[in-house]
């Protein structure tokens, strides 16, 4: 016999109101504040038990808060073209909604890319390394699993805009919500820098 | 993410290898689960030779094991049949490691949970089937990478299932194959939990609410929740570990280490206390996820053998939801050896206190839940039974533990051995065994024979004791634990004999073991056919056909009513089924 | 002023020579065997098994400790006699049938409460205090302790003493040399001349003893179990603990903490000795290795 479709894919739960997704949505973001916050306490417990004077100074640091700023303002504006592509698709507009992702994608490949040939290839070349000190082990280790969430971010935006981007022809509503929980995970690793940047760049 | 087809011929592998039923992906959790807990049982048990005859050569596979692995292996690790303190270390890893995150969280979560959960709240699967086909193959590879780390130069990972820095970090090859294997079990885990979460909350049939939920998916829920949030700080942890071993951090190492006279060239400036806290952070509520599925087969299996609803069903589902909140703030009661002061440890030592108390509820309800019953003994009741005083010494013996002052004399001896493998050995192993015997003919079709069931029970329970007993004594005598020759010291020498009598019935278990396996496979080939509900249960697992098939209900089950309806004054049957509507 | 900068440096530098030779044993010699070190006491005597006790406080553990296992030995069997008795009473058979009601016993309420009032008490009356003692309060000058570092490697313990200045000399990992520094004492440091290093433990009995654990490599833990003493030897840490010996005798000091593959074997001796015998060893080992005796005269 057929299993049937599972309830709230696409409808929300009367009691909690969401559907499946993004309540899986949810939880997962959940489990992953526990992992940024694990690697932030990190950060706060060997900066407090840093010997005096071995926590790197602003200058020494060396990071620039003119390309972290600007890279905050990337971050910032595609969490906006992600919140558009999916009010257009609410709207039925998947050409525009489209569009809105491809900006997105773009914003967050100007932000890796300039984080690579402006930060980490000059100061690697530099000899600043992650071995150098607490303060680049935790930059390096820090920005990098950032990276890879937003590299996360880029490989799903790409797959709905191409290979996925069928499902909106056969259940649009469905695809409409997979948007909506891309759009959650997005605004939540744009969070994440907004909390990376101060720390790393500006409190030193 | 959940969409599935439901074409009726699917292939062998969709249907067998990957398929996205609940079902089968459980039964895959549950033998895979199975096999390692074996494995890690069998190093175990070369341990116990080390142990018991140090400096002998190992029967059989003294011979064997250099004839497999070669000339060079033999020489570094195993010359003359014995084996080097290196290899004892790796296997003492190992068997930890596997032991709990390849063996019983798999098969008390992947296993039975994927299984059972869905079926007992009406649900035709879980929420998102194919995340579910993913976690068990990410839970696969991340123990083919351990496997595959015994292979690695050095060996496997050798610095204890806590992998405390900067021993992990100045260990051999083999620890960076461990941490890498931990990312996919975390992986898979946290893809599990999300899933269950969201089952639970969403997929419930009609009628069953919050509280007409049996107390094994209340358990897996708790679980869930633990497992969703302990985890990732681990990954962190594991994440800063692999930086440090790889691109030459020093997260965890301090400045000035000087190994074997060589000045290190870490940067330093790192904590090694800092791992303890991150690994603890998780550790701890592990201990919980290793114990509440474990309580929630058990109730079930108690409720439907004394006939009677459970004592305290709300105040259970109480405790365990305050056990799980609680599990985040005791971890530092496993550091207070590591130079704490007087308020944090009375701190840890006070949530560890009020921890115990929920825990003694759980066991007092179930305790009281056999007074007036019709207790019928079964060998799923039987191992479910002695769950609860083997439970009762492994928690009791928490106590000395978790206070600072008799832990001084305590820590990081066999004592410890001896309390955690009696909550997780003869209480979670044998939680499994009973789930296992319980719900083989709902898996199967075929009941188990309850000859082999009561032979493996009885030689299980006293083997198992004749194990971890002495540790107790062998802790309070003073000796440490991951000990490869204890006779050095005067008092390990005192103790040697209790030693031979732990690895002798360690053997005695290994063997105790064919009665299990034979019954498994003899009972799937020729057991006694199985009706949807032979032991007249009232949840809703029972009321699917045996076995269920993909898609689970016939018609969707609609609930009336708790959990334990058991001899309910004026019925001709002495249950009524949650599905039931009227008598 | 030419003159002393030319000096300066060469003065130095025949500093460090002279002391390297001729200073006290820095080098902790080859690890003697100590496996046939006779060891004084009874180990692993019923019903207890405990080691025998050699100090002052250590009976604060051992008290709570056996307090404890009479409590849950009673609660053990209190509560296995109930669940025994209900397994034979309540048994499945022809004619008996279970009993839907709940029983509404108060008893289990009074006797949870109690078992965490016990446990309070456990935990405010009599881990607290014995903690706050012998973890935190240490001895104060007026009690004329001894003070020793313990510097735990793998896999050897150095015990590094003050000799007849109390004062330690300062360490840093630029001066380390396995064979003739293995803590790295500064040798510019006038208080480090008298420092020596010992890998046997000599204490005197009856006065309090004051050890700063730290590890130049991994974890251990520094446990002398006849002493009921444990603290973890943590790098980069310097951790006090103290406790006070009261019997003499020859006991063993133990690792606790796997730190690598001789853990096993990480083990050191502790002589405590009446305190003449004690002072007598103090002056032999600050005299440094004979060798270097005549040239000292
Ligand atoms: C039933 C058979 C088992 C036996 C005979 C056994 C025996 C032992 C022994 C003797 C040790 C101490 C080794 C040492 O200190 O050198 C040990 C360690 C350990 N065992 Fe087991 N065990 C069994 C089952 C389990 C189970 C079911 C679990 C977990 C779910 C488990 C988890 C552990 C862990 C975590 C350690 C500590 C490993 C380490 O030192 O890093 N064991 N086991
Ligand atoms: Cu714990
Ligand atoms: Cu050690």
């Amino acid at each position: 016999m057929s299993a049937g479709v599972l309830p709230y894919t696409v409808e929300p739960h009367p009691v909690t109101g969401l559907y499946s997704g993004k309540l899986g949505t949810w939880l997962f973001l959940a489990s992953e504040v526990m992992l940024f916050g694990g690697l932030f306490s990190a950060y706060i417990l060997l900066r407090v038990g840093a010997p005096e004077g071995t926590w790197p100074t602003h200058e020494e640091a060396h990071l620039s808060w003119k390309i972290g700023g600007f890279n905050t303002l990337l971050l910032i504006i595609s969490s906006v073209t992600m919140v558009m592509a999916w009010a257009n698709l609410k709207m039925n507009n998947f050409p525009k909604a489209r569009m809105y992702l491809i900006v997105t994608v773009i914003l967050a490949s100007l932000f890796l890319t300039l984080k690579i040939s402006l930060e980490y290839y000059p100061h690697w070349h530099d000899g600043l390394k992650p071995s150098t000190n607490v303060f680049f082990g935790l930059y390096y280790t820090l920005t990098a699993l950032h990276g890879l969430h937003i590299f996360g971010g880029i490989v799903v935006m790409l797959y709905f805009i191409g290979p996925g981007a069928g499902l909106w022809k056969t259940n649009p509503e469905y695809y409409t919500n997979r948007i909506e929980c891309t759009g959650l995970y997005w605004h939540f690793v744009d969070l994440v820098w907004i909390f990376l940047f101060p720390i790393l760049y500006l409190m030193n | 993410m959940s969409d599935h087809d439901h074409s009726h011929d699917q292939g062998f592998l969709r249907k067998y290898v990957f398929s996205i039923d609940h079902k089968v992906i459980g039964v895959q959790y549950a033998v895979t689960a199975l096999v390692f807990l074996f494995f890690g049982f069998c190093l175990m048990m070369m341990m116990r030779w080390q142990l018991a005859y140090p400096g002998q050569s190992m029967p059989v596979l003294g011979e064997l094991l250099p004839s497999l692995f070669g000339k060079e292996w033999a020489e570094t690790n195993m010359g003359g049949g014995v084996m080097s303190p290196d290899l004892y270390n790796s296997l003492g890893a190992m068997h930890g490691t596997i032991m709990i995150f390849l063996g019983v969280v798999p098969l008390i979560v992947g296993g039975f949970g994927n299984y059972v959960m869905p079926l007992q709240i009406g649900a035709p699967d879980m929420s998102f089937p194919k995340l579910n086909m993913m976690s068990y193959w990410v839970y696969f590879m991340g123990g083919m990478i351990m496997l595959a780390s015994f292979f690695a130069p050095g060996g496997a990972a050798n610095s204890g299932w806590t992998s405390y820095a900067p021993l992990s970090v100045t260990a051999t090859q083999g620890q960076t194959w461990w941490l890498v294997g931990m990312i996919f079990l975390i992986t898979s885990s946290l893809l599990g939990s999300v899933n269950f979460i969201v089952t639970i909350f969403h997929l419930r049939a009609k009628g069953m609410t919050m509280f007409r939920m049996p107390f094994f998916v209340w358990a897996q829920l708790v679980t869930a929740f633990l497992l969703l949030l302990a985890f990732p700080p681990l990954e962190a942890a594991g994440a800063l570990q692999l930086m440090d071993r790889v691109a030459g951090t020093s997260f965890f190492m301090p400045q000035g280490l000087v190994v074997s006279g060589v000045v290190q060239e870490y940067a330093g400036g790192g904590s090694p206390l800092l791992w303890q806290h991150l690994f603890w952070f998780l550790a701890h509520p592990e201990v919980y996820v290793l114990i509440l599925p474990a309580f929630g087969i058990i109730t079930e299996i108690i409720a439907a053998n004394t006939r009677k609803p459970i004592w305290g069903y709300r105040t259970m589902v109480y405790s365990v939801v305050f056990l799980g909140f609680t599990s985040f703030i005791v971890w530092a009661h496993h550091m207070f050896i590591t130079g704490m002061g007087t308020s944090i440890s009375a701190f840890f030592a006070t949530t560890t206190m009020i921890i115990s108390i929920p825990s003694v509820i759980l066991l007092t309800c179930l305790l009281i839940t056999l007074y007036r019953g019709s207790i019928r003994f079964n060998t799923a009741m039987l191992f479910a039974l002695s769950f609860l005083p083997m439970f009762a010494i492994g928690g009791l013996t928490g106590l000395p533990l978790g206070l600072p002052a008799s832990d001084i004399a305590l820590h990081d001896t066999y004592y410890i051995i001896g309390h955690f493998h009696y909550v997780v050995a003869p209480g979670t192993i044998f939680a499994a065994f009973a789930g296992v015997y319980f719900w083989f003919p709902k898996v199967t079709g075929r009941m188990m024979s309850e000859t082999l069931g009561k032979l493996h029970w009885i030689t299980s329970l006293i083997a198992i004791n004749v194990v971890f007993m002495p540790m107790f004594f062998q802790g309070l005598a003073g000796i440490s634990r991951r000990l490869y020759d204890q006779r050095l010291y005067s008092w390990g020498d005192a103790m040697q004999g209790w030693t031979v009598v732990s690895s002798w019935g360690a053997w005695a278990l290994g063997l105790a073991q064919i009665f299990f396996i034979l019954n498994f496979f003899l009972s799937i080939k020729f057991g006694r056919k199985a009706s949807a509900n032979p032991w007249d249960a009232t949840t809703l697992e029972w009321s699917a056909p045996s076995p269920p098939p993909h898609g689970n209900f016939a018609k969707v089950p609609t609930v009336h009513r708790e959990p334990y309806e058991y001899s309910v004054p004026g019925m001709s049957k002495d249950y009524f089924p949650q599905n039931v509507s009227e008598a | 002023m030419k003159i002393l900068r030319w000096c300066a440096p060469v003065l130095v530098a025949l500093a460090i020579v002279w002391m390297a030779d001729a200073s006290p044993a820095l080098a902790q010699a080859d690890a003697p065997d100590i496996s046939d070190v006779q060891i004084d006491g009874e180990y692993g005597q019923f019903p207890t098994y405990m080691p025998p006790d050699v100090s002052k406080h250590g009976y604060h553990v051992d008290d709570l400790i056996n307090i404890l296992h009479v409590f849950m030995i009673l609660l053990f069997v209190g509560w296995g006699i109930f669940f025994v008795w209900c397994l034979m009473k309540f048994r499945a058979r022809p004619g008996h049938t279970a009993d839907y009601k709940l029983v509404k016993a108060k008893a289990p309420k009074y006797l949870e409460v109690a078992v965490a009032l016990f446990e309070a008490f456990l935990l405010v009356g009599l881990s607290m205090p014995v903690w706050a003692r012998v973890k935190d309060e240490l001895p104060t000058e007026a009690d004329n302790p001894i003070h020793v570092r313990v510097v735990a490697e793998q896999f050897a313990w150095n015990f590094h003493y003050p000799g007849k200045d109390g004062l330690f000399g300062r360490v840093a990992p630029e001066f380390l040399n396995s064979a003739t520094n293995v803590l790295g004492l500064d040798p510019s440091d006038p208080n480090g001349n008298d420092d020596f290093v010992s890998g046997e433990m000599h204490l005197p009995v009856d006065r309090p003893v004051i050890t700063q654990i730290t590890s130049k490599d991994v974890i251990h833990s520094f446990a002398i179990p006849v002493m009921r003493v444990k603290q973890d030897a943590v790098p980069g840490m310097r951790i006090s603990v103290w406790f006070h010996p009261v019997k003499t005798g020859t006991y063993e000091i133990a690792c606790a903490q796997l730190c690598g593959n001789n853990h096993y074997s990480m083990r050191a001796i502790l002589r405590l000795e009446s305190q003449s015998e004690y002072d007598a060893w103090v002056e032999e080992m600050a005299k440094g290795p004979a060798e270097f005796d005549e040239d000292d005269l």
